[in-house]
């Protein structure tokens, strides 16, 4: 049955106004983004947005330098890299009795997991400082990958827990008759069945780290050791006047990999798994 | 195999061969649970170690009048610091400010928006909801210092958003002067309203597609299609996404300070950033302690909120 013509009609007019605030929307948020973009490759940036009068890359060279550049990106990557490989390991492993088992304890462990996924880890930087300093961890990189783990594991074990209940125990029986392992069924037959859902968890696992500043803020002091998120600070404070375009430059410099990891993993982000996964349970 | 009984010293001669007894189904059945509890011991030894530790620490010295300088001489205080907290000026200042952020910010700023993106979305032709959707998300991921100078830029006097109010021929002024706590909250809607936009429109693609139908084929408007229909078909949504994006908003720290550091003078200084100053500015580590447990607190209400919200799901 044909939809009736004045139904139709007001759906085409629907969509177009749709499309119209969408616009504004987008419009107000591309502001602050075209700001960066723009400046960075502006000779003489402000704090406008405007478009350039010429482009020039001056800006990328000035902060290609160890010193401002390589250094904490390095330090950025050794800091998340080691934290994500001992969230996502560790997560794996836990997961996968939680998953595959039944057990009294685990509806316990997973309330307790899923209850320490929002407490707000702001709240505690000051007593782990305090904590740190006693045990002679504070301004360690190791102290430093061991908290941020400890940080982002309840998330990272919820996550791989669904992931893991995706892929069928039937699978895993065939294996476990032949005399295989529980770990080796899980390294060799769910742990590559569920890729994607490892690769979900350990790119977003780096992408949080990678842009948190608190945690490295309170816990690292020597300079030479500062991630990104901290040593674009320098930019400001110790430098004198601000470079806005330099500033600019190295903001680029730092968020395109996390944004690139973002895109990477967008469709499993953003569709069925939504974080909604983990929102809904 | 290995795991016989420990033998004493006298019969550590006699080899464990088949005499042995064999494992009584008790001791079998708990050494399975043992073989199966193990790898969940790594994640349980960092979790106990670096958050419960921290926790249970943060609880005790909340307690001690605990200094950044002279660490030895700490000594238990009782309620002393909450006692001051709640007659100090300045820490309900903060209270006072993180209500303003988070109720601007979180709940009417980041759930309104996401939730009216989520459902202009679903009408919207498909490149302009491709568009819109990817601004707003690389918006979220951007790292939260480069977010706090993109929106620092945006509101400074001499920024874009003077600029464009100059070119509209209305009043302008230096925000992050006059307004802070106005300021950080847009900044942490333009950060922040993404994580609701993803969280609603997963709600809404879930609604069948027949039964909005039949209201609009009824006559329903869009208004009482969104209020009688809509709002109530996602409302296990609406509440977990106001709790996470409150318990997200109570803990933004780098976002404000990169904009403000919490002033001019303390005007836009919510607990975070109260906490910060008292611990290591006035290097008064048990009394900013007492404040994060407080935050802890607030936190653990909302998680526990949420977990119920959550019951029959998990």
């Amino acid at each position: 049955m044909p939809v009736p013509p004045t139904l139709k009609s007001r759906r085409a007019n629907r969509r177009y106004a749709a499309d119209a605030g969408l616009l504004v929307v987008a419009a107000a948020f591309v502001l602050p983004l075209a700001w960066v973009v723009l400046s960075a490759l502006d000779p003489d940036a402000g704090l406008q947005v405007k478009i350039p009068d010429g482009v020039t890359l001056d800006n990328f060279d000035a902060v290609l330098e160890p010193d401002i550049t390589f250094t904490p990106l390095l330090n950025s990557l050794i800091l998340c890299g080691g934290a994500t490989l001992l969230t996502v390991v560790c997560a794996a492993l836990a997961a996968y009795p939680l998953s595959r088992f039944r057990s009294r304890l685990n509806r316990p462990f997973l309330l307790t997991i899923l209850f320490a996924t929002s407490l707000p880890i702001t709240a505690i930087m000051v007593p782990v400082y305090a904590l740190f300093v006693q045990v002679d961890l504070i301004d360690t990189m190791q102290g430093t990958i061991f908290f941020f783990a400890a940080s982002q594991l309840p998330f990272a074990i919820w996550l791989m827990k669904n992931f893991m209940d995706g892929v069928p125990k039937e699978l895993e029986e065939a294996a476990w008759t032949d005399g295989a392992s529980s770990f080796q069924s899980l390294l060799r037959i769910v742990l590559p069945l569920m890729g994607p859902g490892v690769g979900v968890v350990t790119v977003f696992s780096f992408v949080m780290m990678w842009g948190n500043f608190f945690v490295p803020f309170m816990l690292l002091l020597s300079p030479d050791q500062m991630p990104a998120s901290v040593s674009i600070n320098d930019f400001f404070g110790n430098r004198g006047t601000v470079v806005y375009g330099q500033l600019a430059a190295f903001s680029v410099i730092y968020s395109t990999p996390v944004i690139l990891l973002y895109v990477l993993v967008a469709r499993r982000l953003g569709g069925g798994f939504a974080l909604g996964g983990a929102v809904k349970g | 195999m290995t795991a016989a009984p420990p033998a004493g010293p006298g019969v550590a001669k006699t080899a464990p061969g088949p005499t042995a007894p064999p494992p009584t189904p008790k001791s079998r059945s708990l050494r399975h649970a043992l073989t199966r509890a193990l790898p969940v011991s790594p994640a349980v030894v960092l979790l106990v170690l670096f958050l419960a530790g921290p926790i249970a620490y943060c609880a005790y010295i909340a307690f001690t009048d605990l200094q950044l300088t002279g660490q030895a001489e700490s000594s238990f205080v009782g309620f002393d610091n909450f006692r001051e907290a709640f007659q100090d000026a300045a820490f309900l200042n903060a209270v006072w400010l993180t209500l303003v952020f988070t109720v601007l910010s979180s709940l009417i700023g980041q759930n309104t928006l996401g939730l009216a993106l989520a459902s202009l979305m679903q009408r919207a032709s498909k490149p302009v909801r491709t568009l819109t959707g990817g601004i707003v998300i690389t918006a979220w991921v951007l790292p939260e210092v480069v977010a706090g100078f993109l929106l620092y830029a945006f509101f400074r006097g001499e920024g874009t958003l003077n600029a464009i109010l100059d070119w509209l021929h209305l009043p302008s002024q230096n925000w992050l002067f006059t307004l802070p706590i106005l300021a950080v909250s847009f900044a942490n809607v333009w950060r922040g309203t993404a994580f609701s936009m993803l969280v609603y429109s997963a709600a809404l693609n879930e609604i069948p597609k027949e039964i909005t139908e039949a209201a609009e084929v009824d006559g329903a408007g869009g208004w009482r299609r969104m209020w009688h229909i809509t709002l109530p078909m996602i409302r296990r949504s609406i509440g977990t996404n106001l709790m996470l994006n409150t318990l997200q908003t109570l803990s933004v720290f780098g976002l404000i300070w990169v904009m403000t550091r919490g002033g001019p003078g303390n005007r836009s200084q919510t607990l975070p950033l109260f906490m910060y100053e008292q611990a290591f500015q006035k290097s008064m580590i048990g009394y900013g302690t007492a404040v994060a447990l407080l935050l802890l607190v607030v936190g653990s209400l909302f998680s526990v909120v949420y977990l119920r919200l959550l019951r029959t799901e998990v």
